[in-house]
């Protein structure tokens, strides 16, 4: 058992399963699909708030998705934990400025690769609230309802990455 | 459920969750950017191994109404087009909202600092904008909260028995392509 938890690599399919199943625990019990990116949005109203609270209870998004934690942050912390608690018992914990296949494309200046991770994020999170989910709230847990906002977003998910990566890498 | 039991158990949840990204190699930069790119196709067999497995599942607990489905209100507008920006945003990052909190339990640095910074502006950009900007987009070609099944006119397990036909279909393709 151990050997197998403390293992690099699992085969796709067995995490995917796995994935699966933990959805049919958070439907279940928490009467929730698993999705990741409104805790985002959630947090960023945290933040405005500190600066100017009334400017954040007037807005219209912040009066259907409040400012405040709620179990999808609770979530995403969870995923920073159990992501640390894999990669430590499988010795594949490592600090890393800029990634391995970034370096060998645009070179290993942590500043551009920071600059570029700012531009990249703000096209994801407005981009995410955009289209209504990510690649978990849309591509996983909204395409196993088979809900057809889900299919449509998750598909051009792909094809605004895989366009956007090949004008990166490809040419 | 009360809340503070809600938020115990969303941790724990997310704990298991970012665990098995860690261990499908989810959390790295190179894996994603090597999905986009289509030389290994790790991401997508996560992805459709979990939706086959989810949707048999929920869909089944549904019949004996032991759970409620939640599909997404949507439009072709808002779909294609936030999921274009939002591919955009996947690929220069070269991580997603979930698997970023993945790859900061990893270690990585970049995620950490510019992605989520980035996300949280492109987040509350968005939540300044709303509703307003978004309504001509949200009215072009507007199917609500329904599901392929409600809009194609099928039973739902006739569809679910196509899906999982189509996703094996694609596995068996993907892993002979990799034997060759």
């Amino acid at each position: 058992m151990m050997s197998y938890l403390s293992q690099i690599r699992w085969s796709p399919y067995a995490v995917g399963a796995g994935i699966g199943i933990l959805s049919w625990f958070t439907f279940l019990f928490l009467k929730k699909p698993i999705g990741c990116s409104t805790a985002f949005a959630r947090t960023s109203g945290m933040i405005g708030k500190i600066f100017s609270p009334k400017a954040i209870d007037e807005k219209q998004y912040f009066k259907e998705f409040p400012p405040a934690i709620d179990w999808e942050i609770m979530f995403v912390i969870g995923i920073i934990i159990g992501a640390f608690i894999s990669a430590y018992i499988s010795g594949d914990f490592k600090i890393m400025m800029v990634p391995k296949l970034w370096a060998r494309e645009f070179g290993d200046s942590f500043g551009l690769r920071i600059t570029i991770t700012i531009i990249g994020g703000i096209f994801l999170g407005f981009g995410a609230r955009l289209a209504g989910g990510c690649t978990s709230g849309h591509g996983i847990s909204g395409a196993m309802q088979m809900a057809v906002s889900s299919w449509v977003s998750a598909i051009f998910f792909f094809v605004g990455g895989g366009i956007t990566a090949y004008l990166m890498f490809s040419l | 459920m009360t809340n503070k039991k809600t938020l115990i158990l969303g941790l724990f949840f997310g704990i298991i969750f970012g665990f098995l990204l860690q261990k499908g190699g989810a959390t790295k930069y190179d894996v994603i950017v090597a999905q986009l790119l289509f030389n290994d196709n790790t991401v997508v067999k996560i992805m459709l191994t979990a939706v086959i497995t989810g949707m048999t599942g929920i869909y089944l607990l549904k019949e004996f109404k032991l759970v409620s489905l939640y599909p997404k209100q949507g439009s072709f507008g808002i779909n294609a087009v936030g999921g274009l920006i939002f591919g955009v945003g996947f690929a220069v990052l070269g991580y997603c909202p979930g698997t970023i909190a993945g790859a900061i339990g990893n270690g990585y640095i970049d995620a950490a600092i510019g992605g989520t910074a980035g996300i949280l502006a492109g987040s509350y950009l968005y939540a300044m904008l709303y509703p307003k900007a978004f309504i001509k987009l949200n009215n072009f070609g507007n199917y609500g909260n329904k599901t392929l099944p409600e809009l194609l006119r099928v039973n739902d397990w006739v569809m679910i028995f196509f899906t999982v036909c189509i996703v094996f279909s694609i596995f068996m393709i993907l892993e002979v392509n990799a034997y060759y």
